[in-house]
């Protein structure tokens, strides 16, 4: 069952070589074999986005995606948004600002959701129709997703940001 | 301010928005949760889970499983045995309407009774091969007949969900007080109504999962889990494998959401310590999403059938009827949750007779426990569904019946005689119900409402607004724990048998204890959750740790201040009444900077060998206090909500929802409305989308969150919240809680408001959740009712 494949990927800017299990799902490798454990497993079948990171870019469900099916990828998770003890992200530190996390769980994915909003909306106003479909695919039990919404509204559509 | 001449006073920190001191670490992916525990040499497991609702094991052959390179041992409940003190997990809440135990096991012996009912356990190097070998385990069980619904399990002749249970009816109770016969034969009005709640769960996005490792030198169990009640699952350990408290400690990791989930002692936690303990070796099992589906414990569903008889100008007179009540296929908690559902209807009513008798009926599904709400938001449903009806017999508008039935703030406080589980009588200690509801009704627009719905159904929109009232007992003792100490290196370091699952718990202790000591709360290290930093606890349940852990931290860190000035006067040879504590210093009141730091002071009472204590004080800057309550303290709300119903799909779209809450004081205000917000929002899944479904063998059909449906952002509301403060008499802080408020409402809210909405077609909800396809039905029907000649 055990069916090695190399894997060549960059993961938060660091080039990666590994010789991993076929079967083995993205999240699952980030999590065990590179300890990068702020990616969450929350269902393991691609509803809950707690396990979401960016992959060039683009959002991705770690839990649906193989390990292997990353060759060539730049793999971006929550440990590279903030530099270690330096400052959070704006996005980060508004969600703590308007109550956006409880328990933070799914926090990880909702901060790399939000980061591809903010890339695609690229200064451009967004509304809370928007960012609420946004975030529709990340689950939380928590927080009623009010202050998640709110951080993301005071976040994107700040002058700076439209400047 | 009130003293122009005093002192300038330093800003408190109770009441304020503290920035909570948990978020920085979760924002970076930095927190610890229990799948991030690594431990060195550990083996990792899963569960072999009955297939069917109910059987026999004839056989299991585990040979082909065992044999799998990678595997480490594969355990059946004899092998369990063997470190087990008895066969079954002790329970947890005794109760006196119990017809008879069936305590749940660590792992099946003979008779499997639901699905996802753990068999056997598998040990491997990783959960992968772990589960290739559970694939190669032969269980061959012979099916029997599955017990599923709670009211045709009670029926003569039903199968039984267990063999050696003489029938279904596990427990009987009632609330029966008043002249309810009296009340229904003087009635002028009497109506009648029958519901159905449906199975939903707590789903925390982070499932459970345990880590055990036995250290065999020290002869210590160590266990983190993912619980809400670290110092109960310590006692199921100490009594169920013969350990003295000494050799074991349980702690939890970082825990991502609880809702009740978490609150219940579930096989999984016996049996990975056990296990550990057998190998000799640190093992992990992480639940996934499909065992929580299965094996996580859930509630909610209800089978009511029930009157309320009441006068003419819509006093109510009394309420009778049934409530029969699923418990799924073991006693993992005792039966406090119907009870707390048949009570909570009372709400905030003076309702002068009532008799509820109570069925609890075993069935071959996962065991039923509290979630947030635990039963009051089906009570409550039931409540204010009669409500309308009786508003709608007598045409009277839905708010002045509710006006005409309320407990006056004057009344408070207001006994009921329904006697509670510590043996004491109900007793609603504050709260202002009238002036609650009508500033929700002013803030929602109640007023000008009927004419924006005349204009709507104008335009072929069907809009309705919905009203509830209700209360929500909170604060359930005996008691919490906190102890506060000072050491020689000046850190504040807080210690509390409360526990965290991400509603801010260290932010609120640290607040109470900073607002104390003048300090900030970050400064303050709090260590919940841990049986080795506090030998006594009870942990998170019943919304009750800001009331009992912060009351408790509250007179702590008083006791500190305290014994830090006396200590502070011997040492700076000043009068204690001159000195004042702030910025963590102590200092003569109104010389700035003549004082002595608390670190100071730590460092004078930690003592010196040979040298006495300042003013023969006992050593330590340090205090401890368990908070005992003396009563529960009654959280009330009123929400309102405005939703539009399509009726070509039956879907359901909240337009508005307001809630004006009164928890008494508030610690922290953001705290306080992420609880009511998390809980409304539980609430709008349980009315319109959570539903836990089984077919007719007693097969989950909803073990995915594709199938099970969590509220989404883009289907929730904003919500508004308002606050009242009625401060309960019952503790110095005068808190209440608020964890699962908002839940409690939201129910009757929208089913309310949707009846509202589909006024003209006269339709009637008897279900929840509230689906597209059945409220289509339901317009259907009356569309059809409507069009016969």
């Amino acid at each position: 069952m055990f069916d090695p494949r190399p894997l060549n990927v960059t993961v938060n800017g660091a080039t990666v070589q590994r010789t991993v299990d076929s079967r083995v799902h993205l999240a699952d490798f980030l999590r065990k074999e590179l300890g990068l454990t702020g990616t969450h497993i929350g269902c393991e079948h691609g509803v809950c986005g707690a396990c979401t990171v960016l992959v060039n870019g683009a959002s991705v469900r770690a839990c649906l995606m193989l390990a292997v099916q990353a060759e060539g990828c730049a793999v971006q998770t929550i440990e590279s948004v903030a530099a270690p003890g330096g400052a959070l992200h704006p996005i980060q530190s508004a969600l703590a600002r308007h109550h956006g996390l409880q328990c933070g769980y799914c926090t990880p994915g909702v901060v790399m959701t939000l980061l591809e909003l903010q890339r695609e909306s690229a200064g451009r106003a967004v509304s809370e129709h928007e960012v609420r479909a946004a975030l529709s695919g990340n689950l939380c039990r928590c927080t009623g997703y009010q202050g998640m919404v709110d951080a993301a509204l005071e976040v994107l559509n700040a002058p700076a940001a439209q400047s | 301010m009130t003293s122009a001449s005093a002192a300038p006073a330093r800003p408190g920190w109770i009441g304020r928005n503290a920035a909570r001191v948990e978020d920085d670490v979760l924002l970076r992916g930095g927190a610890r949760f229990l799948d991030d525990i690594v431990l060195p040499d550990a083996l990792e497991a899963t569960f072999v889970r009955s297939p069917i609702a109910h059987g026999l094991i004839r056989s299991m052959n585990l040979d082909a499983a065992r044999a799998l390179p990678g595997v480490h041992a594969v355990l059946a409940f004899t092998d369990l045995r063997a470190v087990l003190t008895q066969d079954d997990i002790p329970l947890a809440l005794p109760a006196g309407g119990l017809r008879f135990d069936v305590n749940p096991t660590c792992l099946v012996i003979h008779e499997a009774c639901y699905v996802g009912e753990p068999v056997a356990m598998v040990i491997a190097s990783s959960r992968r091969i772990a589960e290739d070998a559970a694939a190669l385990v032969e269980l061959d069980l012979e099916p029997l007949p599955a017990v599923v619904d709670p009211v045709e399990g009670l029926e003569p002749g039903a199968p039984k969900a267990r063999l050696s249970c003489p029938d279904n009816l596990v427990a009987k109770t009632k609330v029966d007080y008043g002249d309810v016969e009296g009340a229904f034969a003087g009635a002028a009005q009497v109506v009648a109504r029958a519901f159905r709640l449906n199975k939903g769960g707590g789903h925390p996005m982070e499932p459970r999962g345990v880590v055990a490792r036995y250290d065999e030198i020290a002869d210590q169990l160590t266990v983190w889990n993912s619980t809400q009640m670290p110092h109960r699952a310590k006692a199921m350990l100490v009594e169920t494998l013969g350990l003295a408290e000494h050799q074991v400690r349980v702690t939890t990791p970082d825990v991502g959401g609880g809702f009740g989930t978490k609150a219940v002692f579930h096989p999984e936690e016996l049996a990975v310590p056990a296990a550990a303990m057998l190998l000799k070796r640190p093992i992990k099992w992480v639940e996934d999403r499909f065992e929580s589906f299965t094996a996580s414990i859930g509630e909610r569903e209800q089978v009511w059938t029930v009157e309320a008889a009441f006068d003419a100008d819509g006093r109510i007179r009394g309420i009778r009827g049934t409530l029969r009540y699923d418990h799924g296929a073991a006693t993992p908690y005792g039966i406090a949750l119907p009870f707390n559902a048949a009570t909570n209807l009372i709400g905030p009513y003076a309702l002068p007779a009532y008799r509820m008798d109570i069925d609890l009926c075993m069935t071959n599904k996962t065991p039923a426990a509290p979630t947030r709400g635990a039963g009051r938001p089906q009570g409550t449903f039931v409540m204010e569904r009669l409500m309308d009806a009786m508003a709608q017999r007598i045409g009277l508008p839905r708010d002045e019946i509710r006006r005409r039935n309320m407990i006056q703030p004057g009344q408070m406080p207001f006994t009921i005689p329904v006697k509670q589980r510590d043996g004491s009588m109900m007793v609603y200690d504050s709260g202002d119900y009238p002036e609650c509801q009508r500033r929700a009704l002013e803030i929602a627009g109640w007023d000008d409402f009927p004419a924006r719905q005349k204009q709507a159904r104008e335009q072929g929109r069907y809009i309705g607004l919905g009203l509830t009232n209700y209360v929500e007992a909170t604060g359930r003792g005996p008691f919490e724990s906190v102890s506060i100490s000072i050491g020689p290196s000046g850190r504040i370091v807080v210690s509390s048998g409360a526990t965290a699952q991400g509603q801010g718990v260290k932010t609120m202790l640290a607040q109470v204890v900073a607002d104390v000591l003048g300090v900030a709360p970050e400064s303050i290290h709090v260590v919940v959750g841990d049986t080795s930093a506090t030998p006594a606890g009870l942990g998170a349940y019943a919304s009750r740790q800001a009331v009992t852990a912060g009351n408790a931290a509250y007179r702590a860190a008083t006791l500190v201040a305290e014994k830090a000035k006396t200590a502070a006067a011997e040492l700076l040879e000043a009068s204690v009444d001159d000195l004042v504590v702030n910025d963590g210093r102590v200092e003569v009141n109104g010389v700035p900077g003549h004082g002595k730091s608390l670190t100071q002071i730590a460092r004078a009472l930690a003592g010196t060998p040979g040298f006495a204590l300042p003013g023969n004080l006992p050593p330590g800057l340090s205090a401890s206090n368990d908070f005992m309550t003396s009563g529960l303290s009654y959280t009330n709300g009123c929400h309102l909500a405005e939703v539009e119903v399509d009726p070509d799909t039956g879907g359901v779209k909240i337009l508005r929802y307001v809630v004006v809450h009164d928890c008494g004081r508030m610690i922290n205000p953001m705290m306080v409305e992420g609880q009511i917000l998390g809980g409304v929002v539980h609430g709008v899944g349980m009315t319109l989308f959570e539903w836990m479904r089984y077919d007719a063998d007693g097969q989950p059909l909803t073990v995915t969150f594709a199938d099970y449906l969590l509220p989404t952002s883009d289907v929730v509301p904003r919500i508004e919240i308002h606050h009242l403060e009625s401060p309960t008499p019952l503790n110095p802080l005068g808190v209440k809680g608020a964890a699962e408020s908002g839940t409690i409402g939201a129910p009757a809210t929208i089913v309310s408001a949707i009846e509202d909405a589909l006024r003209p077609l006269d339709v009637r909800i008897t279900q929840v959740p509230v689906t597209p396809p059945q409220l289509r039905a339901l317009i259907r029907q009356a569309q059809v009712a409507e069009s016969a000649p």
